[in-house]
């Protein structure tokens, strides 16, 4: 069942603060197996130019996706969560997430799709520091697979 | 922001060097911990298969973080990088064996932007298959 367009430019209110912990993020980059010292090390990380250890460029989505899950769980939208897989990932970044940081995410429906009975939601994730200054943004798309469909 | 490689000496089609990244059943319950994606499809073959899928497979989030290392690793820097996508075309497959999968990463630099930026484009395949597309990282170099 094709979704509800009315929900495109829908905007959902900002998180709470999510702290980035130095231990979450050595425990990320352990768990993608990257010995970077920027990730572990202040020093090393200053010695970048950083204030402090910064994280993989993909760690963000971490926090981008438990804000996503708003709007996917909207029952409004309805869309099928079981029958959801992930399209597209994109970010775009004004600087790396770091140690410290207190991130609030928005996320806003960009697009709604039906393709061969499948619902494609494109999520836009607006991430922000705790003085308002911009860090990422997070395009998540989002198919949810028609019912028919048996295949990955 | 400081990459190690300067924009002067790179031109369209530089290869950055090749890596392979092995990827086992603990690395991704592991990952799972880590990201707090729990997806059952990721660490639980009767799940997996009864969704249609042949086994087990890894998250699409840790092949795009494995495959963006090759332009990390070679930037010096990655807060160097300004801009990164991916499509996850296919999934990667991981038997339950000690061998489980390999993501194999090869990226060029594909065009020279302003401001000392590039854009790199990655391919990503997992046995013989593209497991990335429309795969492109942007990096601010010195």
């Amino acid at each position: 069942m094709a979704l509800d367009q009315s929900f495109v430019g829908r905007s959902y209110p900002p998180t709470a603060p999510y702290e980035v912990g130095r231990e979450k993020i050595r425990e990320f980059a352990d768990a993608i197996g990257d010995p970077q010292p920027a990730y572990r090390d202040p020093e090393a990380a200053k010695a970048l130019g950083h204030p402090d250890v910064i994280a993989p460029p993909t760690f963000a989505f971490t926090i981008t996706y438990k804000a996503a899950g708003v709007v996917v769980s909207d029952p409004e939208l309805g869309l099928d969560y079981s029958r959801v897989v992930h399209g597209d990932q994109k970010f775009a970044y004004t600087r790396p997430v770091r140690a410290g940081d207190r991130l609030t995410v928005t996320s806003t429906i960009e697009a709604i799709k039906s393709m061969a009975g499948n619902d494609i939601v494109d999520i836009r994730g607006e991430v922000h520091d705790e003085s308002g200054e911009h860090v990422v943004t997070a395009w998540t798309k989002l198919v949810a697979r028609g019912a028919a469909e048996g295949e990955a | 922001m400081t990459a190690t490689v300067a924009y002067q000496d790179v031109e369209v089609g530089t290869e950055l060097p090749p890596r392979v990244f092995p990827v086992t059943r603990a690395t991704l319950v592991q990952y799972a911990g880590a990201s707090g994606d729990f997806n059952p499809i990721h660490w639980n073959e009767k799940f997996a298969r009864e969704v249609g899928l042949t086994d087990v497979i890894a998250h699409g989030m840790f092949t795009m973080a494995s495959a963006v290392r090759v332009v990390t690793d070679w930037a010096g820097d990655p807060g160097a990088v300004v801009e990164y996508g991916v499509r996850f075309t296919k999934p990667v497959v991981v038997p339950n064996d000690d061998e489980g999968a390999r993501i194999e990463v090869t990226a060029k630099v594909a065009a020279l932007l302003d401001d000392n930026r590039v854009r790199v484009d990655l391919t990503a395949t997992s046995a013989g298959q593209k497991v990335l597309g429309m795969s492109r990282a942007v990096v601010r170099l010195a």
